[in-house]
């Protein structure tokens, strides 16, 4: 594909249940644009935690992805708390989740390591106070 | 091995059965869901006691050929229904996730 596609998605932040539309939806459509199963993998599970993050930690936010011909960018943005040291916060393990959350089988501190295990680049952007915005891209 | 082949052993359970015949390739066992979205292989079975909505993404993102629910786990209709329009295979079985990952073993070789 010679021009990049856009694709914007609504992450619902009230709703646990329904956690993984984002990323579903985006697994459809890069299935529909003729997408290797492995790349589908890796940007289904970076993005779902991002977006489980989401819903845990901000109340929603917003999924924006660009497909080119040769990266996805995925870029995460919500205006939560916030991460006071990301580097503590990149640490496998490491995890503010509440209780209810874990006992769903999240907060085990691997959310923001499996982003990069499965991405090429990531970068997080963030303010406490004020949001958070994390960019992803995976080339294939 | 199919998911129809582990469900022919009679010790299992279909509950949401899209893709029986979808091809399964190594095991996984564990119930911390980002632990198994980092560590799980696609095509993988994947067996764990966890029974909310959130193992139906799990598996459909991570693109395991199926749930196993151990010990004798069941899980509510809505997973059951939503699992079915995700094309996500879940079978149950009694068996603790040992015995069942031995019953896998046991098949493929």
């Amino acid at each position: 594909m010679a021009e990049s596609l856009y694709f914007e998605y609504p992450v619902d932040g009230e709703n646990f249940a329904s956690a993984g539309q984002a990323s579903t939806r985006v697994k459809r459509n890069l299935r529909e644009l003729g997408l290797d199963s492995e790349t589908i993998r890796r940007v289904s599970i970076a993005m779902y935690e991002g977006e489980i993050n989401m819903v845990i930690h901000a109340r929603g936010g917003v999924a924006k992805i660009e497909v080119t011909d040769s990266q996805i960018i995925i870029i995460l943005e919500d205006k939560g708390p916030g991460i006071a040291n990301i580097e503590q916060a990149m640490q496998e393990g490491f995890s503010t989740a509440p209780d209810d959350v874990r006992s769903l089988g999240f907060g085990a501190g691997m959310g923001l390591p499996n982003m990069k295990r499965y991405t090429d680049y990531m970068n997080i952007d963030s303010v406490v106070g004020e949001g958070t915005t994390i960019t992803m891209k995976v080339n294939y | 091995m199919t998911v129809k082949d582990i469900l022919a052993t009679g010790n299992f359970t279909a509950i949401s059965l899209p893709d029986e015949g979808r091809e399964i390739n190594g095991v996984y066992i564990g119930d911390l869901l980002s632990w198994v979205m980092g560590r799980a292989q696609a095509d993988n079975a994947w067996i764990t006691i966890m029974s909310n909505i959130n193992i139906v993404a799990v598996a459909s993102l991570a693109d395991v050929a199926c749930i196993i629910l151990a010990e004798g786990v069941t899980v509510d209709e809505t997973i059951k229904t939503t699992a079915e329009a995700k094309d996500v295979n879940i079978i149950s079985t009694s068996m603790p996730a040992y015995e069942a990952a031995m019953e896998l073993a046991k098949m493929t070789v």
